[in-house]
């Protein structure tokens, strides 16, 4: 039976909102399939505004997978803005997709992308808008799958109450693998209903079903242990590793936006994974090992999506993508390629070394050298072997002064602030190197115009990192220390007003911080704040750091106990059944010496030393090079 | 350097494009469709593609106007077809001329409006029309990007006709009788646009449509003083390019 388009309903609404053109859909290379022509139906979710949700590649990627797929449709559906939300409840209005413009709750599935756990509120508007309950235990056979994804989704304890399912990893390959198992147990007439189809899901070991799992605590609130109630439901649920990059050269058909959006390019992963092992980083941590994506891999699909979307500007991404075995020459070729136009390439370049400014002067080539970006992310020698960031002050001025040298007059750099075994003196440490960055900036090019940005955000220990049992730093503490810093930076007759400084204040890392590492418990207070307003909490205009503590009050939840406590080794963790392939005793020790300042090498150029990933799901590392040169196109 | 000058609407769900959405679409058609747009000297190139008048956000319009540089001389028709199938289905290309002499933005002197107010009284509208004609000037306020400004609403009005027809876009009104307003406004400093006129009837005769008006820019262009019509503001161009030529712009189905 056909699904009827809420769209004209919503027409009559949207003169009344702003920016109403990010909620009609039409965008190029989208796709909208007549609803009978499949039996599984996606509707994947990004819970923030559109702007931002659009250019996500993730759910980009599995639109374009599922669409692919026979008998599967998929469309989006993002955070509608509280002005249209107001309205839409007035009106009666339910949570739509933009690409036919159909409710919700029509759909089997609603796929949830979370790269945030700010974004847990607005899946709790999406939900209440579409008419699907918010608990997941008073769901009918009618209402969609709620399955979660992204790296939140490696702890999803915190929104299990309203959550189906959630699954690990890489999604191309297990969303086919779920539509398949919806597929037929629809084709069968849904036997046992809801309960049978998550049953199905979970029994894979793929798919995990947070219902199918029950959490036992000690008197002092620590967990005791999480089971499975349930038989043929395994014990730990593991991630998912797409091996062979090449062979899902996604996305195909980039989405054009008519509205703006954050990332106005076509972006190409050039790989996925990480090994260079800062301790900080859930990203490198959850993605491993690192599998690239070829030369030329990367050069054909370049050279679609630019035909395809009309795009100007061309990003090539990845965890750190200067560590390509062949970025010197796809940065190269495709430099080559695309002279003379008008085509911008960018890599988002955070290492430390001369050779990165090689490959910035190669995209730069016929554009403008304005600003060059590095993260060391501690200020002082000590913090930087605590996160096994490893890059020395000598590095930072021998790269930065051959970047000014060469033509670039601003560098950006990024810190965090709150690390673990954090001082005083590690964050002051940031303003010395800052003034040091424009000293080597004006002796190299006789010139004072030379800028530095320095940006910080705090720190927020994450689940399945060796930094997974550290105490977070209080807010007082990280306000106190960049309070130091600026005025540090500021009070300087030299250097103060050639040094910019960007920083967020300490609370929203807090309430990071407890849905990063919280429990089911934590969902009372996700609910709580979500009832009392909260929305867009990634916003600082909508984020309420009251709201939260009054919640987490009322709810009985401790926050300091979810965020400022350290973990013992052999504590229960609210993920450990959630296998992300890191082995715990590895993570431990890696912690153990972080906190003695020893550092790790990348095992892409050392040895092994058994993170566990590989062995145990087994995947393994996949670089080159090739050796494969890229030819100039013949018509350009 | 070539110019071409083009004519496009923007219909249906895509009448919530803002200037600059339009602006970026139209740098990506270019590209897609391989136009062989010129770009400006200097530090940071911009593709050389000017716009005449835009119709405000969330108003439709069946003419549109655009300027694009060209490195090498185009094809007008195969322009037309080639930025037509890059754009998305609602921004649509109605026609393309070569630049003659003269600018386009001064032939668009007036523009020829329809309002449609679905669950409107058509009484009421009528009398409102007539009142205000019969005023002289009639001062609305409009909030600005500078703040609240006042002007005349009235001057710029050189027609204001009502009728009635189907309601064609908010469904829950499907096939109902809608009152439609029509009205040939000058263009002048301060902008008077249908909105102000609609503040205007509301201030002169205190009629008020019960639901946001559906608003589509019919034409702008040069007034024929004998006539009083709109003329076409590209037949100069077709005029002094290709000795008048060209043929009818096609009607399009709305996307």
């Amino acid at each position: 039976m056909p699904v009827e388009s809420i769209f004209p309903r919503l027409e009559a609404l949207l003169p009344k909102v702003q920016k109403p053109i990010q909620y009609v859909g039409g965008e190029l290379n989208s796709t909208v399939k007549d609803w009978d022509s499949a039996d599984v139906r996606w509707a994947l979710m990004y819970p923030d505004a559109y702007e931002v949700g659009l250019p996500n590649q993730g759910v980009a990627i599995l639109y374009e997978i599922l669409n692919e797929l026979p008998g599967t449709l998929a469309e989006r559906t993002y955070a509608v803005w509280p002005d249209l939300e107001a309205l839409m409840r007035a009106e009666g209005v339910p949570q739509f997709t933009v690409d036919a413009h159909r409710p919700v709750r029509a759909f089997d599935v609603l796929g949830v992308s979370f790269s945030t756990e700010l974004g847990y509120t607005n899946l709790l508007t999406a939900l209440d808008l579409a008419g699907i309950p918010l608990s997941a235990a008073d769901r009918g056979d009618d209402d969609p799958i709620v399955l979660a994804g992204g790296h939140a989704a490696f702890n999803p304890e915190p929104i299990a109450d309203f959550l189906d399912a959630a699954v690990l990893g890489d999604g191309e390959q297990i969303s086919i693998a779920i539509s398949e198992v919806v597929r037929e147990w629809k084709a069968e007439g849904r036997p046992g209903g809801r309960d049978e189809l998550l049953m199905r899901l979970a029994e894979s070991g793929g798919v995990y079903v947070p219902k199918f799992y029950d959490v036992d605590y000690h008197p002092d609130g620590r967990i005791k242990r999480v089971a499975p109630n349930r038989a043929d439901v395994p014990w730990r649920v593991h991630k998912h590793t797409v091996m062979d990059l090449d062979e899902w050269p996604y996305p195909k058909k980039p989405l054009v936006p008519l509205a703006e959006t954050v990332h106005e390019r076509f972006s190409v992963e050039i790989f996925r994974g990480c090994t260079r092992g800062c301790r900080f980083c859930q990203a490198g941590m959850i993605t491993r090992p690192v599998r690239e994506r070829s030369i030329t891999t990367v050069a054909a699909m370049v050279d679609n999506g630019i035909k395809q979307s009309g795009f100007n500007e061309v990003g090539l991404l990845s965890l750190s993508s200067a560590d390509h075995s062949e970025i010197g020459d796809i940065a190269k070729g495709l430099a080559d390629r695309y002279e003379g136009t008008n085509t911008s390439l960018s890599l988002p370049s955070t290492r430390v070394d001369a050779f990165n400014i090689d490959l910035a002067n190669e995209f730069s080539r016929n554009g403008r050298r304005s600003g060059l970006t590095f993260a060391p992310e501690g200020g002082s020698e000590r913090m930087r072997k605590v996160i096994n960031k490893m890059v020395t002050e000598e590095d930072l001025i021998r790269t930065v002064t051959t970047a000014y040298s060469q033509g670039w007059r601003q560098v950006k750099l990024y810190f965090m602030c709150g690390l673990p075994t954090e001082q005083d003196e590690d964050v002051l440490g940031i303003a010395d190197l800052a003034k040091k960055v424009i000293q080597a900036g004006r002796e190299a090019t006789g010139s004072r115009d030379i800028r530095c940005t320095v940006s910080i955000g705090g720190f927020v220990p994450k689940p399945h990192t060796p930094f997974q049992w550290a105490g977070q730093a209080d807010h007082e503490t990280v306000d106190r220390r960049l309070k130091a810093l600026r005025d540090s930076v500021r009070g300087d007759k030299q250097y103060g007003r050639a040094i910019g400084f960007r920083y967020h204040d300490g609370k929203p890392s807090i309430v990071e911080g407890l849905l990063s590492r919280g429990d089911r418990r934590v969902g009372s207070v996700i609910r709580a704040v979500w009832e009392d307003g909260g929305r867009f909490d990634g916003w600082s205009e909508h984020f309420s750091y009251e709201r939260w503590m009054a919640a987490a009050e009322k709810a009985g939840v401790d926050v300091d106990w979810y965020t400022t406590r350290e973990r013992e080794e052999n504590e229960v963790l609210p993920w450990d059944h959630l296998d992300a392939g890191l082995d715990r005793e590895w993570l431990w020790q890696d912690w153990q010496e972080a906190v003695s300042g020893a550092e790790v090498e990348d095992c892409r150029w050392t040895p092994c030393y058994d993170c566990g990933v590989c062995p145990t799901m087994g995947t393994e590392i996949q670089i080159g090079p090739t050796g494969r040169k890229l030819l100039p196109l013949t018509v350009v | 350097m070539q110019r071409l000058r083009v004519r496009y609407a923007k219909r249906g769900r895509l009448r919530f494009t803002s200037h600059r959405d339009i602006s970026r679409a139209v740098e990506r058609a270019v590209r897609r469709a391989g136009i062989p747009v010129a770009y400006s000297a200097g530090f940071s190139p911009h593709p050389k593609i000017s716009y005449a008048g835009a119709a405000p956000t969330g108003v439709a319009s069946e003419a549109e106007y655009l300027e694009i540089g060209v490195t090498t001389p185009c094809d007008p028709g195969q322009v037309r077809q080639g930025l037509d199938e890059s754009l998305p289905p609602g921004l649509d290309v109605l026609d393309v001329v070569e630049a003659g002499p003269g600018g386009l933005a001064d032939r668009l002197e007036v523009s020829d409006w329809e309002v449609r107010l679905p669950g409107a009284d058509r009484e009421l509208a009528e009398v409102a029309a007539e009142k205000f004609l019969a005023t002289g000037t009639v001062e609305v306020e409009r909030l600005t990007k500078k703040g609240p400004r006042r002007f005349d609403a009235r001057e710029a009005v050189l027609g204001l006709t009502v009728s009635e027809g189907a309601d064609r876009t908010a469904a829950q009104m499907a096939g109902e009788p809608c009152v439609i307003l029509r009205m040939v406004v000058r263009h002048m400093t301060p902008a008077v646009r249908p909105d102000d006129v609609l503040t205007g009837l509301r201030l002169v005769a205190d009629f008020a449509p019960p639901v946001p008006p559906e608003v589509t820019r019919l034409a702008q262009g040069p007034l024929d003083v004998s006539t009083g019509a709109l003329a076409d503001p590209l037949d100069l161009d077709r005029d002094t390019t290709r000795g008048g030529e060209a043929g009818p712009v096609g009607e399009h189905v709305a996307g």
